[in-house]
Protein backbone atom coordinates (compact mmCIF):
# COMPACT_ATOMS: atom_id res chain seq x y z
CA UNK A 1 0.00 0.00 0.00
CA UNK A 2 1.59 3.24 -1.18
CA UNK A 3 1.86 6.13 1.33
CA UNK A 4 0.60 8.46 -1.41
CA UNK A 5 -2.86 7.08 -0.57
CA UNK A 6 -2.73 9.19 2.61
CA UNK A 7 -2.52 12.43 0.64
CA UNK A 8 -5.03 11.25 -1.95
CA UNK A 9 -7.65 10.51 0.74
CA UNK A 10 -6.97 13.84 2.46
CA UNK A 11 -7.21 15.84 -0.78
CA UNK A 12 -10.39 13.97 -1.80
CA UNK A 13 -12.13 14.40 1.56
CA UNK A 14 -10.99 17.83 2.79
CA UNK A 15 -9.54 19.70 -0.21
CA UNK A 16 -10.02 23.18 1.31
CA UNK A 17 -8.69 22.43 4.77
CA UNK A 18 -5.28 23.94 5.56
CA UNK A 19 -2.59 21.27 5.40
CA UNK A 20 0.68 23.01 6.10
CA UNK A 21 1.97 26.45 7.06
CA UNK A 22 5.55 27.69 6.97
CA UNK A 23 6.33 31.36 7.32
CA UNK A 24 4.01 33.18 4.94
CA UNK A 25 3.28 30.07 2.88
CA UNK A 26 -0.03 28.30 3.50
CA UNK A 27 -1.19 25.24 1.56
CA UNK A 28 -4.51 23.38 1.62
CA UNK A 29 -4.65 19.63 1.00
CA UNK A 30 -5.65 20.40 -2.59
CA UNK A 31 -2.67 22.78 -3.00
CA UNK A 32 -0.42 20.09 -1.58
CA UNK A 33 -1.81 17.45 -3.96
CA UNK A 34 -1.44 19.83 -6.94
CA UNK A 35 2.18 20.60 -6.06
CA UNK A 36 2.86 16.86 -5.65
CA UNK A 37 1.38 16.04 -9.07
CA UNK A 38 3.40 18.75 -10.73
CA UNK A 39 6.70 17.80 -9.05
CA UNK A 40 6.03 14.11 -9.79
CA UNK A 41 5.95 14.93 -13.48
CA UNK A 42 9.52 16.22 -13.41
CA UNK A 43 10.90 13.18 -11.55
CA UNK A 44 12.68 10.27 -13.15
CA UNK A 45 11.76 6.66 -12.28
CA UNK A 46 15.41 5.61 -12.29
CA UNK A 47 16.59 8.23 -9.79
CA UNK A 48 15.93 8.77 -6.11
CA UNK A 49 14.61 12.06 -4.75
CA UNK A 50 16.96 13.55 -2.14
CA UNK A 51 16.10 16.49 0.13
CA UNK A 52 18.85 18.59 1.68
CA UNK A 53 17.19 21.64 3.18
CA UNK A 54 15.49 22.97 6.28
CA UNK A 55 11.98 21.85 7.00
CA UNK A 56 9.49 23.66 4.81
CA UNK A 57 6.37 23.09 2.72
CA UNK A 58 8.56 21.54 0.02
CA UNK A 59 9.36 18.59 2.32
CA UNK A 60 5.88 17.00 2.34
CA UNK A 61 5.54 17.78 -1.38
CA UNK A 62 8.81 15.96 -2.10
CA UNK A 63 7.93 12.96 0.07
CA UNK A 64 4.53 12.36 -1.56
CA UNK A 65 5.80 13.10 -5.09
CA UNK A 66 8.52 10.46 -4.72
CA UNK A 67 5.86 8.01 -3.49
CA UNK A 68 3.60 8.83 -6.44
CA UNK A 69 6.44 7.91 -8.83
CA UNK A 70 7.50 4.89 -6.79
CA UNK A 71 11.02 6.16 -6.07
CA UNK A 72 12.71 6.41 -2.65
CA UNK A 73 12.65 9.76 -0.83
CA UNK A 74 15.98 10.43 0.90
CA UNK A 75 16.08 13.40 3.30
CA UNK A 76 19.63 14.27 4.38
CA UNK A 77 20.92 16.16 7.41
CA UNK A 78 21.83 19.62 6.10
CA UNK A 79 23.73 20.39 9.32
CA UNK A 80 26.49 17.88 8.55
CA UNK A 81 29.92 19.04 7.41
CA UNK A 82 30.40 19.46 3.64
CA UNK A 83 32.59 16.37 3.23
CA UNK A 84 30.05 14.24 5.11
CA UNK A 85 27.22 15.53 2.90
CA UNK A 86 29.27 14.81 -0.23
CA UNK A 87 29.92 11.25 0.98
CA UNK A 88 26.19 10.67 1.60
CA UNK A 89 25.17 12.18 -1.76
CA UNK A 90 27.60 9.85 -3.53
CA UNK A 91 25.82 6.94 -1.86
CA UNK A 92 22.41 8.28 -2.96
CA UNK A 93 23.40 8.99 -6.60
CA UNK A 94 21.76 8.90 -9.14
CA UNK A 95 19.23 11.31 -7.71
CA UNK A 96 17.40 14.58 -8.12
CA UNK A 97 18.34 16.80 -5.18
CA UNK A 98 16.17 19.49 -3.61
CA UNK A 99 18.60 21.98 -2.09
CA UNK A 100 19.62 25.62 -2.03
CA UNK A 101 23.10 24.46 -3.10
CA UNK A 102 24.10 22.80 -6.36
CA UNK A 103 26.83 20.32 -5.44
CA UNK A 104 28.80 18.93 -8.36
CA UNK A 105 28.54 15.20 -7.87
CA UNK A 106 28.23 12.56 -10.57
CA UNK A 107 24.59 11.61 -11.12
CA UNK A 108 23.15 14.40 -8.95
CA UNK A 109 21.05 17.14 -10.53
CA UNK A 110 19.41 19.74 -8.31
CA UNK A 111 16.51 22.14 -7.91
CA UNK A 112 15.74 24.63 -5.14
CA UNK A 113 12.89 24.22 -2.61
CA UNK A 114 11.17 27.21 -4.26
CA UNK A 115 11.35 25.53 -7.68
CA UNK A 116 9.31 22.65 -6.24
CA UNK A 117 6.30 24.98 -6.48
CA UNK A 118 6.80 26.07 -10.08
CA UNK A 119 3.62 24.88 -11.72
CA UNK A 120 4.06 22.27 -14.41
CA UNK A 121 2.04 19.65 -16.19
CA UNK A 122 0.53 17.33 -13.60
CA UNK A 123 1.55 13.66 -13.50
CA UNK A 124 -1.42 11.59 -14.65
CA UNK A 125 -0.34 8.15 -13.48
CA UNK A 126 -1.35 6.27 -10.34
CA UNK A 127 0.93 5.60 -7.40
CA UNK A 128 2.49 2.17 -7.96
CA UNK A 129 1.59 -0.52 -5.46
CA UNK A 130 4.31 -3.09 -5.88
CA UNK A 131 4.94 -5.41 -2.97
CA UNK A 132 7.92 -4.33 -0.87
CA UNK A 133 8.30 -0.95 -2.55
CA UNK A 134 10.72 1.42 -0.77
CA UNK A 135 9.19 4.71 0.42
CA UNK A 136 12.00 6.30 2.37
CA UNK A 137 15.70 5.84 3.01
CA UNK A 138 16.93 7.55 6.16
CA UNK A 139 20.51 7.81 7.26
CA UNK A 140 20.87 6.97 10.95
CA UNK A 141 22.65 9.62 12.99
CA UNK A 142 25.88 7.61 13.06
CA UNK A 143 26.80 8.45 16.65
CA UNK A 144 28.84 5.23 16.79
CA UNK A 145 30.21 5.00 13.26
CA UNK A 146 29.39 5.71 9.60
CA UNK A 147 25.71 6.55 9.08
CA UNK A 148 23.69 3.51 7.99
CA UNK A 149 20.97 3.90 5.37
CA UNK A 150 17.79 2.48 6.90
CA UNK A 151 15.10 1.29 4.48
CA UNK A 152 11.45 2.04 5.23
CA UNK A 153 8.98 0.34 2.93
CA UNK A 154 5.50 1.64 2.11
CA UNK A 155 4.05 -1.32 4.00
CA UNK A 156 5.99 -0.46 7.19
CA UNK A 157 4.85 3.16 7.22
CA UNK A 158 1.24 2.39 6.28
CA UNK A 159 1.04 -0.27 9.01
CA UNK A 160 2.15 2.38 11.50
CA UNK A 161 -0.31 5.04 10.30
CA UNK A 162 -3.31 2.71 10.00
CA UNK A 163 -2.50 1.20 13.38
CA UNK A 164 -2.29 4.51 15.24
CA UNK A 165 -4.31 7.25 13.52
CA UNK A 166 -7.99 7.53 12.65
CA UNK A 167 -8.56 9.21 9.30
CA UNK A 168 -9.72 12.85 9.61
CA UNK A 169 -9.89 12.53 13.38
CA UNK A 170 -8.54 16.05 13.97
CA UNK A 171 -10.83 19.03 14.42
CA UNK A 172 -10.49 21.65 11.72
CA UNK A 173 -9.24 24.11 14.37
CA UNK A 174 -6.39 21.86 15.52
CA UNK A 175 -2.81 22.25 14.45
CA UNK A 176 0.50 20.68 15.33
CA UNK A 177 3.83 22.47 15.65
CA UNK A 178 6.56 20.56 13.84
CA UNK A 179 10.03 21.59 14.97
CA UNK A 180 11.86 18.31 14.37
CA UNK A 181 14.06 18.29 11.26
CA UNK A 182 12.84 16.72 8.00
CA UNK A 183 15.58 14.05 8.01
CA UNK A 184 14.52 12.71 11.44
CA UNK A 185 12.02 9.83 11.61
CA UNK A 186 9.82 12.01 13.84
CA UNK A 187 9.74 14.60 11.04
CA UNK A 188 8.61 11.93 8.58
CA UNK A 189 5.92 10.48 10.83
CA UNK A 190 4.70 14.00 11.70
CA UNK A 191 3.85 14.55 8.02
CA UNK A 192 2.18 11.17 7.55
CA UNK A 193 0.10 11.31 10.73
CA UNK A 194 -0.91 14.96 10.39
CA UNK A 195 -2.11 14.54 6.82
CA UNK A 196 -4.03 11.35 7.65
CA UNK A 197 -5.61 12.95 10.73
CA UNK A 198 -6.37 16.17 8.82
CA UNK A 199 -4.39 18.19 11.34
CA UNK A 200 -2.75 21.38 10.09
CA UNK A 201 1.05 21.31 10.33
CA UNK A 202 2.78 24.48 11.46
CA UNK A 203 6.44 24.12 10.53
CA UNK A 204 9.27 25.76 12.45
CA UNK A 205 12.52 25.46 10.48
CA UNK A 206 14.98 26.65 13.14
CA UNK A 207 14.07 25.85 16.71
CA UNK A 208 14.62 28.36 19.47
CA UNK A 209 12.47 28.62 22.60
CA UNK A 210 11.42 32.17 21.65
CA UNK A 211 10.45 31.23 18.08
CA UNK A 212 8.58 28.14 19.26
CA UNK A 213 6.56 30.02 21.89
CA UNK A 214 5.84 32.86 19.50
CA UNK A 215 4.60 30.55 16.73
CA UNK A 216 2.57 28.41 19.14
CA UNK A 217 0.69 31.51 20.32
CA UNK A 218 0.35 33.17 16.91
CA UNK A 219 -1.09 30.08 15.21
CA UNK A 220 -3.12 28.84 18.21
CA UNK A 221 -1.25 25.57 18.09
CA UNK A 222 -3.03 22.70 19.85
CA UNK A 223 -0.42 19.92 19.54
CA UNK A 224 3.33 19.66 19.43
CA UNK A 225 6.13 17.13 19.28
CA UNK A 226 9.41 17.95 20.97
CA UNK A 227 12.68 16.21 21.61
CA UNK A 228 13.55 16.45 25.34
CA UNK A 229 16.25 19.10 24.81
CA UNK A 230 13.69 21.39 23.17
CA UNK A 231 11.23 21.05 26.05
CA UNK A 232 14.07 21.66 28.49
CA UNK A 233 15.12 24.83 26.65
CA UNK A 234 11.54 26.13 26.54
CA UNK A 235 11.16 25.64 30.29
CA UNK A 236 14.57 27.18 31.04
CA UNK A 237 13.68 30.16 28.87
CA UNK A 238 10.37 30.72 30.61
CA UNK A 239 11.65 30.28 34.15
CA UNK A 240 14.83 32.32 33.68
CA UNK A 241 12.79 35.24 32.31
CA UNK A 242 10.15 34.90 35.03
CA UNK A 243 7.55 34.47 32.33
CA UNK A 244 4.53 32.22 32.62
CA UNK A 245 4.07 29.42 30.13
CA UNK A 246 0.99 30.93 28.55
CA UNK A 247 -0.29 28.52 25.89
CA UNK A 248 -4.10 28.55 26.19
CA UNK A 249 -4.70 26.62 22.94
CA UNK A 250 -2.17 23.87 23.65
CA UNK A 251 -3.90 20.53 24.31
CA UNK A 252 -1.19 17.93 23.89
CA UNK A 253 2.58 17.68 23.80
CA UNK A 254 4.33 14.50 22.75
CA UNK A 255 8.02 13.98 23.30
CA UNK A 256 10.62 11.43 22.29
CA UNK A 257 13.87 10.93 20.44
CA UNK A 258 16.04 10.84 23.53
CA UNK A 259 16.05 10.44 27.27
CA UNK A 260 13.79 12.89 29.11
CA UNK A 261 15.38 14.24 32.30
CA UNK A 262 13.07 13.55 35.27
CA UNK A 263 13.08 17.17 36.44
CA UNK A 264 12.07 18.46 33.00
CA UNK A 265 8.91 16.38 32.59
CA UNK A 266 7.90 17.08 36.21
CA UNK A 267 8.35 20.82 35.70
CA UNK A 268 6.51 20.71 32.37
CA UNK A 269 3.53 18.92 33.93
CA UNK A 270 3.43 21.41 36.79
CA UNK A 271 3.66 24.42 34.44
CA UNK A 272 1.09 23.10 31.94
CA UNK A 273 -1.51 21.21 33.98
CA UNK A 274 -4.12 21.35 31.17
CA UNK A 275 -1.78 19.74 28.62
CA UNK A 276 -1.83 16.02 27.84
CA UNK A 277 1.71 14.69 27.76
CA UNK A 278 2.68 11.61 25.78
CA UNK A 279 6.08 9.95 25.70
CA UNK A 280 6.67 8.27 22.35
CA UNK A 281 9.53 5.79 22.06
CA UNK A 282 10.63 4.59 18.67
CA UNK A 283 13.52 4.22 16.27
CA UNK A 284 14.16 5.04 12.64
CA UNK A 285 14.13 1.30 11.91
CA UNK A 286 10.67 0.87 13.47
CA UNK A 287 8.88 3.59 11.44
CA UNK A 288 8.90 5.77 14.58
CA UNK A 289 6.75 5.13 17.68
CA UNK A 290 6.52 1.61 19.13
CA UNK A 291 5.69 2.42 22.78
CA UNK A 292 3.60 5.16 24.36
CA UNK A 293 3.29 6.52 27.86
CA UNK A 294 -0.10 8.17 27.48
CA UNK A 295 -1.56 11.22 29.30
CA UNK A 296 -3.42 9.08 31.87
CA UNK A 297 -0.21 7.16 32.61
CA UNK A 298 1.53 10.51 33.14
CA UNK A 299 -1.13 11.79 35.57
CA UNK A 300 -1.46 8.50 37.45
CA UNK A 301 2.30 8.32 37.93
CA UNK A 302 2.65 12.00 38.81
CA UNK A 303 0.01 11.77 41.53
CA UNK A 304 0.92 8.36 42.94
CA UNK A 305 2.59 7.70 46.29
CA UNK A 306 3.37 4.14 45.22
CA UNK A 307 7.04 4.23 44.10
CA UNK A 308 6.44 1.53 41.44
CA UNK A 309 3.66 3.57 39.82
CA UNK A 310 5.46 6.87 40.34
CA UNK A 311 8.50 5.43 38.54
CA UNK A 312 6.42 4.89 35.38
CA UNK A 313 6.72 8.60 34.66
CA UNK A 314 10.29 7.75 33.66
CA UNK A 315 9.31 4.75 31.54
CA UNK A 316 8.47 4.90 27.84
CA UNK A 317 5.09 3.30 28.45
CA UNK A 318 3.58 0.24 26.83
CA UNK A 319 3.81 -1.15 23.27
CA UNK A 320 1.28 -0.05 20.64
CA UNK A 321 -1.51 -2.61 20.09
CA UNK A 322 0.12 -3.91 16.88
CA UNK A 323 3.63 -4.08 18.33
CA UNK A 324 5.25 -6.72 20.56
CA UNK A 325 8.21 -6.02 22.82
CA UNK A 326 10.45 -8.64 24.42
CA UNK A 327 13.51 -8.37 26.65
CA UNK A 328 16.28 -10.92 26.15
CA UNK A 329 19.46 -11.66 28.10
CA UNK A 330 23.02 -12.23 26.83
CA UNK A 331 22.09 -15.82 25.90
CA UNK A 332 19.04 -14.68 23.92
CA UNK A 333 16.63 -16.10 26.55
CA UNK A 334 13.48 -14.07 27.29
CA UNK A 335 13.71 -12.14 30.57
CA UNK A 336 10.98 -11.96 33.19
CA UNK A 337 9.42 -8.77 34.57
CA UNK A 338 12.00 -6.50 36.16
CA UNK A 339 14.98 -8.27 34.55
CA UNK A 340 17.10 -6.00 32.38
CA UNK A 341 18.37 -7.08 29.00
CA UNK A 342 18.20 -6.19 25.32
CA UNK A 343 14.98 -4.76 23.85
CA UNK A 344 13.55 -6.70 20.88
CA UNK A 345 10.54 -5.56 18.90
CA UNK A 346 8.23 -7.14 16.32
CA UNK A 347 5.38 -5.82 14.16
CA UNK A 348 4.48 -4.87 10.60
CA UNK A 349 5.85 -1.36 11.03
CA UNK A 350 9.30 -2.71 11.95
CA UNK A 351 11.67 -2.63 9.00
CA UNK A 352 15.00 -3.41 10.68
CA UNK A 353 16.71 -3.25 7.32
CA UNK A 354 19.69 -1.33 5.91
CA UNK A 355 21.35 -0.89 2.56
CA UNK A 356 24.44 -3.07 2.50
CA UNK A 357 23.82 -5.10 5.64
CA UNK A 358 20.30 -6.33 4.78
CA UNK A 359 17.62 -7.29 7.29
CA UNK A 360 18.47 -7.61 10.98
CA UNK A 361 15.20 -9.38 11.77
CA UNK A 362 15.57 -12.90 13.17
CA UNK A 363 13.65 -15.92 11.83
CA UNK A 364 10.58 -15.00 13.93
CA UNK A 365 10.62 -11.37 12.79
CA UNK A 366 12.16 -9.85 15.95
CA UNK A 367 14.37 -6.79 15.57
CA UNK A 368 17.21 -6.13 18.04
CA UNK A 369 16.92 -2.42 18.85
CA UNK A 370 20.34 -2.40 20.62
CA UNK A 371 18.60 -0.54 23.43
CA UNK A 372 18.77 -2.02 26.90
CA UNK A 373 15.86 -2.03 29.30
CA UNK A 374 13.27 -3.99 31.25
CA UNK A 375 9.51 -4.39 31.45
CA UNK A 376 7.78 -3.95 34.81
CA UNK A 377 5.02 -6.33 35.92
CA UNK A 378 2.36 -4.23 34.17
CA UNK A 379 4.30 -4.19 30.87
CA UNK A 380 5.77 -0.67 31.08
CA UNK A 381 9.12 -0.45 29.32
CA UNK A 382 12.02 1.22 31.13
CA UNK A 383 15.04 2.04 29.00
CA UNK A 384 18.55 1.76 30.24
CA UNK A 385 20.77 3.15 27.47
CA UNK A 386 22.27 1.65 24.34
CA UNK A 387 23.89 -1.77 24.37
CA UNK A 388 27.02 -0.15 22.88
CA UNK A 389 27.26 2.23 25.83
CA UNK A 390 27.32 -0.43 28.53
CA UNK A 391 30.40 -0.30 30.73
CA UNK A 392 31.82 -3.78 31.16
CA UNK A 393 33.82 -3.75 34.40
CA UNK A 394 35.50 -7.08 35.00
CA UNK A 395 32.63 -8.97 33.31
CA UNK A 396 29.94 -7.00 35.12
CA UNK A 397 27.58 -4.96 32.91
CA UNK A 398 27.05 -1.43 34.21
CA UNK A 399 24.51 0.86 32.61
CA UNK A 400 25.63 4.49 32.36
CA UNK A 401 22.03 5.50 33.05
CA UNK A 402 21.96 4.26 36.63
CA UNK A 403 25.04 6.28 37.51
CA UNK A 404 23.78 9.37 35.68
CA UNK A 405 20.38 9.16 37.44
CA UNK A 406 22.07 9.15 40.84
CA UNK A 407 24.50 11.97 40.10
CA UNK A 408 22.00 14.33 38.48
CA UNK A 409 20.23 14.44 41.87
CA UNK A 410 23.24 16.16 43.43
CA UNK A 411 22.36 19.85 43.69
CA UNK A 412 25.65 21.20 42.29
CA UNK A 413 25.52 18.99 39.15
CA UNK A 414 23.69 20.36 36.11
CA UNK A 415 24.34 17.59 33.59
CA UNK A 416 26.31 14.36 33.64
CA UNK A 417 27.35 11.48 31.41
CA UNK A 418 28.91 8.18 32.45
CA UNK A 419 31.11 6.32 29.99
CA UNK A 420 33.55 3.42 29.88
CA UNK A 421 37.19 4.33 30.47
CA UNK A 422 40.18 2.02 30.16
CA UNK A 423 41.23 0.42 33.43
CA UNK A 424 44.34 -1.71 34.04
CA UNK A 425 42.70 -3.89 36.64
CA UNK A 426 39.12 -4.30 35.35
CA UNK A 427 39.48 -3.74 31.59
CA UNK A 428 36.88 -1.02 31.76
CA UNK A 429 35.75 1.20 34.59
CA UNK A 430 33.37 4.10 35.08
CA UNK A 431 34.33 7.58 33.94
CA UNK A 432 32.02 10.53 34.49
CA UNK A 433 31.89 13.86 32.71
CA UNK A 434 30.13 16.47 34.79
CA UNK A 435 28.71 19.89 34.00
CA UNK A 436 28.76 21.66 37.38
CA UNK A 437 26.01 24.15 38.21
CA UNK A 438 28.83 26.59 38.90
CA UNK A 439 32.01 25.96 36.90
CA UNK A 440 34.08 28.00 39.34
CA UNK A 441 32.98 25.82 42.26
CA UNK A 442 32.60 22.23 41.02
CA UNK A 443 31.55 19.56 43.53
CA UNK A 444 34.28 17.71 45.47
CA UNK A 445 35.40 14.56 43.65
CA UNK A 446 35.35 12.62 46.93
CA UNK A 447 31.75 13.73 47.51
CA UNK A 448 30.80 12.48 44.05
CA UNK A 449 32.41 9.09 44.68
CA UNK A 450 30.83 8.81 48.11
CA UNK A 451 27.40 9.65 46.71
CA UNK A 452 27.61 6.92 44.04
CA UNK A 453 28.92 4.37 46.55
CA UNK A 454 26.15 5.16 48.98
CA UNK A 455 23.31 5.15 46.42
CA UNK A 456 24.58 2.23 44.31
CA UNK A 457 27.67 0.19 45.13
CA UNK A 458 31.44 0.37 44.94
CA UNK A 459 31.75 -1.11 41.43
CA UNK A 460 29.81 1.93 40.16
CA UNK A 461 32.15 4.47 41.71
CA UNK A 462 33.89 6.47 38.98
CA UNK A 463 37.65 6.14 38.70
CA UNK A 464 37.88 9.24 36.56
CA UNK A 465 35.95 12.49 36.91
CA UNK A 466 36.08 15.38 34.48
CA UNK A 467 34.39 18.78 34.61
CA UNK A 468 33.24 20.48 31.42
CA UNK A 469 31.20 23.57 30.45
CA UNK A 470 28.72 21.48 28.49
CA UNK A 471 28.19 17.97 27.09
CA UNK A 472 28.26 17.32 23.34
CA UNK A 473 24.74 16.76 21.99
CA UNK A 474 23.64 16.57 18.37
CA UNK A 475 20.83 18.85 17.17
CA UNK A 476 18.07 16.46 18.22
CA UNK A 477 19.48 16.08 21.70
CA UNK A 478 21.33 12.80 21.31
CA UNK A 479 24.39 12.66 23.56
CA UNK A 480 27.54 12.00 21.51
CA UNK A 481 29.20 9.49 23.85
CA UNK A 482 31.83 8.69 21.25
CA UNK A 483 33.14 12.26 21.53
CA UNK A 484 33.35 11.88 25.31
CA UNK A 485 35.17 8.56 25.04
CA UNK A 486 37.66 10.05 22.59
CA UNK A 487 38.24 12.87 25.07
CA UNK A 488 39.30 10.39 27.75
CA UNK A 489 41.83 8.46 25.68
CA UNK A 490 44.01 11.49 24.96
CA UNK B 1 -15.36 -12.35 -8.88
CA UNK B 2 -12.00 -10.62 -8.46
CA UNK B 3 -9.01 -12.41 -6.98
CA UNK B 4 -8.16 -10.25 -3.96
CA UNK B 5 -5.27 -10.00 -1.52
CA UNK B 6 -3.92 -7.36 0.85
CA UNK B 7 -3.28 -4.15 -1.08
CA UNK B 8 -5.91 -4.83 -3.79
CA UNK B 9 -8.05 -1.79 -4.68
CA UNK B 10 -11.72 -2.34 -5.43
CA UNK B 11 -14.19 0.03 -7.03
CA UNK B 12 -17.93 0.15 -6.65
CA UNK B 13 -20.02 -0.41 -9.78
CA UNK B 14 -22.83 1.76 -8.43
CA UNK B 15 -21.26 4.72 -6.59
CA UNK B 16 -17.99 6.52 -5.71
CA UNK B 17 -16.96 3.94 -3.11
CA UNK B 18 -13.37 2.69 -3.26
CA UNK B 19 -11.85 0.28 -0.80
CA UNK B 20 -8.46 -1.23 -0.19
CA UNK B 21 -8.00 -4.75 1.14
CA UNK B 22 -6.05 -4.79 4.42
CA UNK B 23 -6.43 -8.50 5.13
CA UNK B 24 -8.63 -11.33 3.88
CA UNK B 25 -8.89 -15.07 4.47
CA UNK B 26 -7.75 -17.29 1.61
CA UNK B 27 -11.35 -18.31 0.72
CA UNK B 28 -13.08 -16.93 -2.37
CA UNK B 29 -14.95 -13.77 -1.45
CA UNK B 30 -17.86 -12.10 -3.20
CA UNK B 31 -17.33 -8.42 -2.35
CA UNK B 32 -20.27 -6.23 -3.34
CA UNK B 33 -21.22 -2.59 -3.02
CA UNK B 34 -24.81 -1.45 -3.41
CA UNK B 35 -25.73 -4.98 -4.46
CA UNK B 36 -23.25 -5.39 -7.36
CA UNK B 37 -19.77 -6.99 -7.33
CA UNK B 38 -16.88 -4.57 -6.76
CA UNK B 39 -14.39 -4.30 -9.60
CA UNK B 40 -10.63 -3.98 -10.07
CA UNK B 41 -11.08 -0.94 -12.33
CA UNK B 42 -13.30 2.09 -12.03
CA UNK B 43 -16.27 1.76 -14.42
CA UNK B 44 -16.87 4.75 -16.67
CA UNK B 45 -20.60 4.53 -16.17
CA UNK B 46 -22.10 3.44 -12.90
CA UNK B 47 -24.98 0.99 -12.71
CA UNK B 48 -28.13 1.46 -10.65
CA UNK B 49 -27.97 0.30 -7.06
CA UNK B 50 -29.81 -2.92 -6.29
CA UNK B 51 -31.02 -3.93 -2.88
CA UNK B 52 -31.93 -1.71 0.02
CA UNK B 53 -30.44 1.70 0.55
CA UNK B 54 -28.33 1.97 3.70
CA UNK B 55 -25.84 4.28 5.32
CA UNK B 56 -23.35 3.92 2.49
CA UNK B 57 -19.59 3.77 2.99
CA UNK B 58 -17.49 6.36 4.83
CA UNK B 59 -14.00 7.38 3.82
CA UNK B 60 -11.28 6.47 6.33
CA UNK B 61 -13.39 3.85 8.12
CA UNK B 62 -12.23 0.29 8.44
CA UNK B 63 -14.84 -2.36 7.53
CA UNK B 64 -14.78 -5.83 9.06
CA UNK B 65 -16.96 -8.92 9.19
CA UNK B 66 -18.43 -9.99 12.52
CA UNK B 67 -15.52 -12.31 13.39
CA UNK B 68 -12.96 -9.81 12.06
CA UNK B 69 -11.45 -12.38 9.70
CA UNK B 70 -11.20 -9.68 7.03
CA UNK B 71 -10.61 -5.95 6.99
CA UNK B 72 -10.99 -3.27 4.32
CA UNK B 73 -10.10 0.43 4.36
CA UNK B 74 -12.58 2.74 2.67
CA UNK B 75 -10.42 5.13 0.63
CA UNK B 76 -13.37 6.97 -0.92
CA UNK B 77 -16.92 7.05 0.40
CA UNK B 78 -20.17 6.54 -1.50
CA UNK B 79 -23.86 5.68 -1.17
CA UNK B 80 -23.50 1.92 -1.54
CA UNK B 81 -23.17 -0.46 1.39
CA UNK B 82 -20.27 -2.91 1.34
CA UNK B 83 -21.02 -6.61 1.80
CA UNK B 84 -19.09 -9.84 1.57
CA UNK B 85 -20.85 -13.06 0.53
CA UNK B 86 -24.18 -11.31 1.06
CA UNK B 87 -23.48 -10.13 4.62
CA UNK B 88 -23.06 -6.39 5.29
CA UNK B 89 -19.70 -5.40 6.79
CA UNK B 90 -19.49 -3.32 9.97
CA UNK B 91 -17.39 -0.29 10.83
CA UNK B 92 -14.49 -1.37 13.01
CA UNK B 93 -14.43 0.49 16.31
CA UNK B 94 -11.36 2.66 16.58
CA UNK B 95 -8.80 2.15 19.29
CA UNK B 96 -8.23 5.45 21.02
CA UNK B 97 -4.59 6.39 20.99
CA UNK B 98 -3.11 9.71 21.98
CA UNK B 99 -1.41 11.58 19.19
CA UNK B 100 2.32 11.02 19.34
CA UNK B 101 3.33 13.14 16.41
Amino acid sequence: MNIHLILQMAADSMPDREAVICGSQRLTYQDLADAVNSLANSLDDTKKLAYLAETGTSAPVAMFAAALRGIPYVPINYRLADDQITALLKRVSPALLISEDTPEIDGISSMTPAQVFEAGTPWEGFAPDEEGGIAIELFTSGTTGDPKSAILRHDNLMAYILGTIEFMSAEETQSTLVSVPPYHIAGISAILSSVYAGRRMVQLPNFSPEAWLDLAKRENVSQAFLVPTMLQRIIEHVTSNNETLDLPAMQAIAYGGGKMPHAVIEQAMALLPQVNFTNAYGLTETSSTICLLDPDDHRDAFQSDDPAIRARLYSVGRPLPAVEVEIRDDDNAVCGAGEAGYVFVRGEQVSGEYHGSGSLLDAEGWFPTRDRGYLDDAGYLFLDGRADDVIVRGGENISPGEIEDVLIDMPDIKDVAAIAVADDEWGEAVGVVIVPADMTAPPEIEAIKAHVKEQLRSSRVPTQVKFVEELPYNETGKLLRRVLRDGFTT
Amino acid sequence: MVQIKAGTKLFSAVCDTQIMVLRVPSDDLDVTCGGLPMQAEEAEEKSAMTGEAGEGSLVGKRYVDEEETMEFLCTRGGEGNISVNGVALEVKQAKRLPSSD
